[in-house]
């Protein structure tokens, strides 16, 4: 599903994020990024979503080389992965419903399919009643849950998350943790970047260590 | 796909307008600002096109006169000048005998005595020609191609009268031209800036969507439809000036032309300056939104 393929990112101004990368994530499964600040984790997320291009090396999302597709072509390759940011980054001059619609009034979805799948998706992390709510009444906690229901709402096959618990205690980042295994057990492939080594103590999943910008160790693939 | 489209047009159009509706004030200002660039202008059309009809002189100022050679009979210069009015360069003729004019000078100019004492009409048959164009070169050829006629005595043109109203004309045209385009490009800059403002304000918003997979067209539609809308009211309120102007003129013109003796009112806008206005108006702030939202949105990506 996601493929590195000896990956070199430098920066203008010569910092070198990543270097020498290679690894393979296959459809379905759930796999944590981990390593200390800097290290390059966001880096790395930011090559699957296209927000950074390599500068060395090949990056295969979905079976396609990311290096051949076009400007032009980026918005129709980003709706097909959903991302999670570590502070949500929802709308707040928009209701619940119309933030975690955004992908869908993107992609040209007829009204009525997009609030089925709207409410689908705020079903899934518990928060149906919220939908005419505005984002900023609701705890953190709940609006990293909206920021999840926004990236599943079209069903991609790639879900990446960036230190999706980085603001949450350690009971709510466990219930965000458990709600991305549930979205794995249905077939979602997820990328999740995080430097809670309490949290991934708890959970047995493959994890892929950054240092300094290499890869220190795998726990699979 | 068509419903879709259009779909997302009528959603864009409703956020643009309740966008501008959000902020009343800052609206106004633009709105105002648009609707006095673009009132300028027009209101200069206006009054060029009332100008021209408060002169009924401007209309005849391309007649001549042909005079008639003296053997020509009064029903022969009579079928001439019907025939004459046949011209398609020729608006209308005039068939004036040698008896009406002297009637016509005995009661003009009071020379009546020294008329009684000629012992025949000294005058000629007159033709008086309206030309069908105003343009110096059309008459030009009229007057040469009448002149050739056997029956013509000669052709009395006062050209340089022709030439310079013509100049007078063409001036006042091209300056409302130069203010118009000006103006225009003001409109433009105008709208341009306030969505440039609009893009910096709304920054965050715009790299979420880049994010979620938004084209550059999806996320440039609004505020194509907020320069549109600000263009097109803007207009509207334009329009509501140059009508106010109007109305306020309207007593001190009657005045004036009561005092003249001149059956005269002012017209307002037509239908279809009205038209032109407003859809004018609405397609400048497009242009304006699109050439700063093009520029604008390409500078923001996520990070």
């Amino acid at each position: 599903m996601i493929r590195f393929e000896n990956v070199q990112k430098r920066y203008p101004g010569g910092h070198e994020a990543l270097s020498g990368i290679s690894f393979g994530l296959e459809r379905g499964e759930m796999a944590f990024l981990t390593g200390p600040s800097g290290a390059g984790k966001s880096t790395l997320l930011k090559l699957v979503a296209l927000i950074e291009r390599p500068t060395r090396g090949t990056v295969l999302v979905n079976n396609q080389n990311t290096a051949r597709i076009s400007r032009r072509r980026v918005p129709s390759f980003r709706q097909r992965i959903g991302v999670v940011f570590q502070d949500h980054k929802l709308l707040y001059d928009r209701t619940v419903f119309d933030n975690v619609a955004l992908p869908l009034v993107i992609a040209g979805m007829k009204p009525r399919e997009t609030g089925r799948r709207v409410r689908a998706a705020l079903d899934q992390v518990g928060l149906l009643d919220r939908e005419a709510n505005a984002p900023i009444t609701l705890s953190t906690g709940e609006q990293q849950r909206i920021g999840i229901a926004r990236a599943v709402a079209s069903r991609p096959d790639v879900v990446i998350a960036d230190e999706p618990t980085g603001n949450l205690d350690p009971a709510l980042s466990l219930e965000i943790m458990r709600l991305f295994e549930r979205f794995n057990e249905v077939g979602v492939t997820l990328l999740i970047a995080t430097h809670d080594l309490d949290l991934l103590n708890r959970l047995a999943h493959r994890r892929i260590e950054l240092e300094g910008g290499r890869l220190s160790r795998d726990s699979g693939g | 796909m068509i419903a879709r489209y259009f779909r997302l047009h009528v959603q864009t159009l409703g956020a643009a307008l309740g966008r501008i509706g959000g902020t009343p004030i800052g609206a106004t200002l633009n709105v105002l600002v648009v609707a006095i660039a673009l009132a300028l202008p027009a209101a200069m059309q206006v009054l060029i096109a009332n100008a021209n009809n408060m002169s009924p002189a401007f209309a005849d100022a391309a007649d001549f006169t042909m005079y008639l050679q003296e053997d020509v009979g009064e029903d022969q210069g009579r079928a001439l000048s019907t025939s004459i009015a046949q011209r398609s360069d020729v608006k209308s003729t005039n068939f004036v005998s040698k008896l009406e004019g002297l009637a016509d000078l005995r009661t003009r100019t009071g020379f009546g005595g020294a008329l009684d004492a000629l012992t025949e009409n000294p005058l000629p048959h007159v033709i008086q020609v309206r030309p069908a164009s105003n343009t110096i070169e059309n008459i030009d050829v009229l007057a040469d191609a009448l002149v050739e006629l056997e029956e013509t005595d000669f052709v009395q043109l006062d050209r340089l009268w022709v030439e310079r109203l013509n100049a007078i004309l063409m001036l006042g045209g091209r300056t409302v031209d130069i203010i118009t385009v000006l103006l225009a490009a003001a409109v433009i800059l105008v709208i341009g800036n306030t969505i440039r403002l609009e893009i910096n304000n709304r920054r965050i918003e715009i790299e979420v969507l880049k994010l979620v997979g938004a084209t550059d067209g999806f996320i440039r539609r609004p505020f194509l439809y907020t320069g549109f809308c600000l263009g097109g009211i803007g207009a509207i309120a334009a329009a509501l000036m140059i009508g106010t102007g109007l109305l306020l003129l309207s007593g001190p013109v009657r005045n004036l032309a009561g005092l003249y003796a001149a059956d005269f009112s002012l017209r307002g806008l037509s239908l279809e300056g009205l038209g032109i206005l407003i859809g004018g108006g609405a397609l400048l702030g497009w242009t304006g939104a699109l050439i700063a939202a093009t520029r604008h949105l390409r500078a923001i990506e996520p990070a």
